[in-house]
């Protein structure tokens, strides 16, 4: 029998309908797997107490068949979602002591489905980073090894790379993450791990620490389509508390999953293919044909904007971030620095409390708001932004989705981490614009570098075509058979290192 | 009448005109915050009135109040404005301890209301037009109290949050008066509406004035901001001080500083706060947690048909309908709640000349019950007899059951006894006598007794007539209709 934590989540779900094995047994086996793993540090904070207080009320449950739709699902929570009475970071020192007297939207929702928390996983500070290495507990660790170098420790991506780390390590079913520029899909791509990045308000913001509202948006890590769509179903929700929230039901996309791209059109971005290293070429290539098999006709389209979406996004997300920190002030809660004045607490809680990416970001925004930039910078920025949005608009006249590489390359080291911010946040160059325009976009494992590591292909539609999304996915996951791999059977069981 | 007025002073080195504009912060009467559901009633204990959203915690969200956003919309065309059906909500970024999410939302490059003026009422009946710039939305900071510990501040943050209209004049006062005037009226149109209960001793209207001197014709000068003038006297004082202040400087030939000064009622001096140098760039730019502020054409249609008369037309109608003078109607119009009591009386008049009786009722209400009023510290609903008395009173005046003189006796027992002027007449005896035979009788009797007078006024000494007429009316007990009395006084002498 397969062991309880390589199971995917609606395996998982399967299992304890039918009373394989108990809630608890479950929980503890990943409770276990966790303290194994911890070399991982995929965790900030684990709840194992908690975890198994859930799991014997969904047992009770389950055993009565009032089992709803996650009952006794174990699953990693990114820090960055307020749980009621569990401390929440952020990934931030300056939260590191903060315990919110609320449960977010998306957490409650996942418990009103009788999902178990394991524990709060870990994540590049406020959300800043593509590899994990921002966080103030330290950088989280890919559980993939390359052929040529085993030794040599990956980053998962970031910035949801603990709940990445957790998902592909099997220390959770799946896990809750969220995507301001690609910190789901990035992260899934580099971990072989499903992630999708629903469409801009599909999830609540309520509860959620902010890093840039208009991008934020909360999504989940899976190891397949299917359990995306269980998750992404319970994740999203209407919600009156956010303002920016979609007013609309949200469909069963479980149940509604079925692979298929027959009749559809498939834009390939000739902006998004240039310049890809050979394996990503390769993989792209790859998914095209996968997709024309399966009956979808491919076109070749222009999105001329593509490469004003780094500089754009990086204008923007900085400039929503400064406002969006400047609460965290060491006056109410978290952190407090010493000072004999106002401003003296003020710069040495920032200072103690924050680390240098998200001090530099702060810095960033700061001066495109600032008067006599603001214009040139933010103003220009937010056109520019409109510009985006239209150009996917016109596209989504001429086909059903893109496909897309998720990222230019594979993992890299926790080492060999780009000491130049830009070439850090290249990382981000295809996930972007996504966020920019508020368009949904999934990223589904496909291939591998040719040092075995993993590889996303991503798949971005239109407004609120989750389904089509997932329905196409499905088609790239059966055709790819990734999970099927001897290395995905090999990291359940007993990775490298 | 609509007036130029110049208002210029006369300086050591010429003429000086001043310029004045102001910015009213009025608290919307809301029982709720204007982004989250906490209470806004005031006086409570700190800091128990704090939504997790009011305290800047983290991932928390603002939700427009939309009570708060009809009432902005009520305001807005209470004053003239243009309702935009398109403005967003800006944040504005500064650092404060009493500011918890380290921006105030506001609305900057899009307000809710564009345009619009106000009347002023200055003296002899005179108006004058001052044009409003905008009136936009915003929150209220918390409140930072620095004098409880020698080494630490307080922050109570249950105004945190509270919604606030800032109506901006343009710069189109020319003197204190104008300015008072304004405020005035400002508040006057925001009790009506109900929009703003004006309470400015709870701080629910605030006023910051920009004032500068330019001479005649010129650009205008550099200005200061009095920030935070909590009451209208102090406005004035504030102003008459800032004018002096600014008069003294520009006529020395030297430069006014661009600054902010706090007025300071003890001193009656404004000193100085902030200064251009150490402003603060807010960096504003929309607020990504709200979209825009659309709103429909049907939802402005609705809030104009549902709102009440304002004070320059229900003046104007005083004027038509009661026949009142410039003067009395806009006293009674002033405030709506005295307006409305006015109104009551009159409708509770007996009388069939309802002109007339409308007058006496102003007269009435403007100077015996005010006077009442003030000398005990009261409202208009706290006047101890009902309006339906009032209105008796003034119909026994009418009909002559009493005089004028006699009525304020009566007043003064109705204010103190509760009862009907009627049953206080009768109670008392007090009703006039007209008996023409009574009084002749009386007169008589009168004339009897002062021989010697009469010789003198019939001798010429006609100023005597008066001092005949108060003998019989102290002989009645004052209850001699004077009328009467003064023609049989002729008769007889």
């Amino acid at each position: 029998m397969t062991k309880l934590t390589c199971l995917t989540l609606s395996e998982a779900q399967k299992g304890l309908r039918a009373k394989h094995f108990s809630a608890v047994e479950l929980t503890q086996a990943f409770i276990q797997r966790m303290a194994e793993k911890r070399d991982l540090n995929a965790y900030i904070t684990e709840t194992p107490d908690h975890a198994l207080k859930q799991a014997n009320v969904s047992d009770q449950l389950l055993a009565k068949g009032e089992g709803r739709l996650l009952e006794g699902l174990p699953l990693g929570i990114k820090d960055l979602f307020c749980t009621r009475g569990i401390r929440t970071t952020a990934g931030s020192k300056i939260l590191g002591n903060f315990l919110p007297p609320y449960e977010s939207t998306v957490t409650d929702n996942l418990l009103k489905a009788g999902a178990v928390f394991l524990g709060k996983t870990n994540m590049d500070e406020f959300a800043m980073g593509s590899a994990n290495v921002t966080s103030a507990f330290g950088p989280s660790i890919n559980p993939w090894r390359s052929d040529t170098a085993p030794a040599k420790k990956l980053v998962p991506g970031g910035s949801s790379g603990g709940s990445a780390a957790a998902v592909a390590g099997h220390l959770a079913l799946a896990a809750t993450a969220s995507d301001t520029g690609g910190s789901i899909r990035q992260p899934a791509a580099f971990c072989g791990l499903v992630g999708i990045k629903p469409t801009y308000g599909l999830c609540s913001r309520w509860g959620m620490v902010a890093f840039a509202s208009s991008l934020d948006q909360a999504g989940p890590l899976t190891h397949t389509v299917l359990d995306a769509a269980l998750m992404l179903k319970v994740m999203a929700s209407y919600d009156p508390k956010d303002a920016t929230s979609r007013q609309l039901d949200i469909p069963d996309y479980p149940t509604n999953l079925t692979p298929g791209v027959k009749g559809l059109r498939v834009g390939i971005a000739q902006e998004y293919s240039e310049n890809l290293s050979p394996a990503s070429q390769t993989l792209l290539q790859q998914g095209i044909d996968w997709l024309t098999q399966a009956g979808a006709t491919i076109e070749t389209i222009s999105l001329k904007t593509t490469s004003y979406a780094l500089p754009t996004y990086y204008i923007l997300a900085p400039a929503e971030a400064s406002s969006n920190l400047a609460r965290y002030d060491g006056v109410r809660y978290g952190l407090q620095g010493e000072g004999k004045s106002l401003d003296e607490l003020y710069e040495n809680t920032r200072r103690l409390g924050f680390g240098e990416e998200v001090r530099r970001r702060i810095l960033i925004g700061t001066y495109v708001l600032s008067a006599g930039y603001y214009d040139a910078y933010y103003l220009k920025a937010q056109k520019v932004r409109q510009l985006i949005a239209s150009d996917f608009q016109d596209a989504f006249k001429k086909v059903d989705f893109l496909l897309t590489p998720t990222t230019p390359g594979g993992a890299f080291g926790v080492d060999e981490r780009p000491s130049d911010p830009v070439t850090m946040y290249l990382n981000d160059i295809f996930t972007v614009t996504v966020n920019l325009a508020g368009l949904p976009a999934i990223s589904i494992p496909a291939g591998f570098t040719d040092d075995g590591l993993p590889l996303g292909l991503q798949l971005i539609g239109p407004a609120l075509s989750e389904q089509r999304l997932l329905n196409a996915a499905a088609v790239i996951e059966e055709a790819a058979a990734f999970r099927q791999s001897k290395k995905v059977q090999q990291l359940g069981e007993n990775y490298v290192g | 009448m609509l007036v130029e007025n110049k208002n210029l002073i006369q300086g050591e080195t010429g003429l000086w005109e001043v310029v004045i504009g102001l910015e009213v912060h009025a608290q919307i009467a809301s029982k709720s915050k204007l982004f989250s559901g906490s209470s806004t009633n005031f006086g409570a204990d700190p800091n128990t009135q704090v939504s997790f959203l009011d305290a800047g915690m983290p991932g928390m969200l603002p939700v427009i109040n939309s009570f708060c956003i009809d009432q902005a919309i009520a305001t807005g065309l209470g004053i003239h404005g243009t309702i935009n059906r398109f403005s967003v909500f800006d944040r504005k970024n500064y650092f404060y301890a009493d500011l918890p999410t380290g921006y105030q939302i506001s609305q900057f490059h899009y307000p809710i209301v564009s345009g619009g003026y106000l009347d002023i009422d200055l003296q002899e009946g005179r108006t004058k037009r001052i044009h409003i710039t905008r009136l936009h939305l915003e929150q209220d900071a918390g409140k930072s109290i620095h004098d409880l510990h020698p080494h630490y501040s307080y922050i109570d943050l249950n105004r945190a949050g509270i919604a606030l209209m800032e109506i901006v004049s343009e710069p189109e006062m020319c003197s204190s008066a104008e300015a008072m005037a304004y405020v005035k009226k400002l508040r006057s149109v925001l009790r009506y509406l109900g929009s703003c209960d004006g309470n400015m001793e709870q701080g629910s209207l605030r006023v910051d004035a920009n004032i500068s001197l330019r001479r005649p014709g010129e650009e205008l000068g550099t200005r200061a901001e009095i920030k935070n003038v909590n009451s209208i006297r102090f406005l004035g004082q504030a102003l008459e001080y800032e004018i002096y202040r600014q008069l003294s400087i520009l006529e020395s030939g030297q430069e006014i500083v661009q600054e902010t000064r706090l007025f300071d009622p003890g001193k009656g001096e404004t000193r100085s706060m902030r200064t251009k140098e150490n402003a603060h760039d807010y960096r504003y730019f929309p607020d990504p947690d709200l979209k825009p502020l659309i709103l429909s054409s049907e939802r402005i249609h609705h809030i104009r048909s549902q709102m009440p008369e304002l004070p320059d037309a229900k003046k104007a109608r005083f004027e038509g309908e009661y026949g009142l003078n410039d003067y009395d109607a806009h006293i009674l119009v002033a405030e709506k709640e005295i307006a409305d009591y006015y109104e009551k009386v009159v409708s509770f008049g007996k009388n069939h000349d309802k002109k007339q009786a409308a007058k006496l009722v102003a007269n009435w209400l403007t100077g015996e019950v005010f006077a009442a009023m003030n000398r005990d510290n009261l409202t208009i609903h706290q006047v101890p007899f009902l309006p339906e008395h009032l209105a008796e009173l003034v119909d026994l005046i009418m009909d002559g059951t009493i005089s004028g003189k006699i009525a304020k006796d009566v007043f003064v027992q109705m204010w103190q006894t509760l009862k009907s002027p009627r049953q206080l007449v009768n109670d008392l005896g007090l009703q006039q006598i007209s008996d023409v035979s009574f009084l002749e009788a009386t007169v008589e009797k009168i004339l009897k007794e002062h021989p010697d007078k009469v010789a003198s006024y019939k001798a010429g000494k006609i100023q005597l007539f008066g001092f005949f007429v108060g003998l019989v009316m102290k002989e009645l007990q004052g209850k001699a209709n004077p009328t009467v009395v003064n023609e049989i006084l002729k008769n007889k002498l």
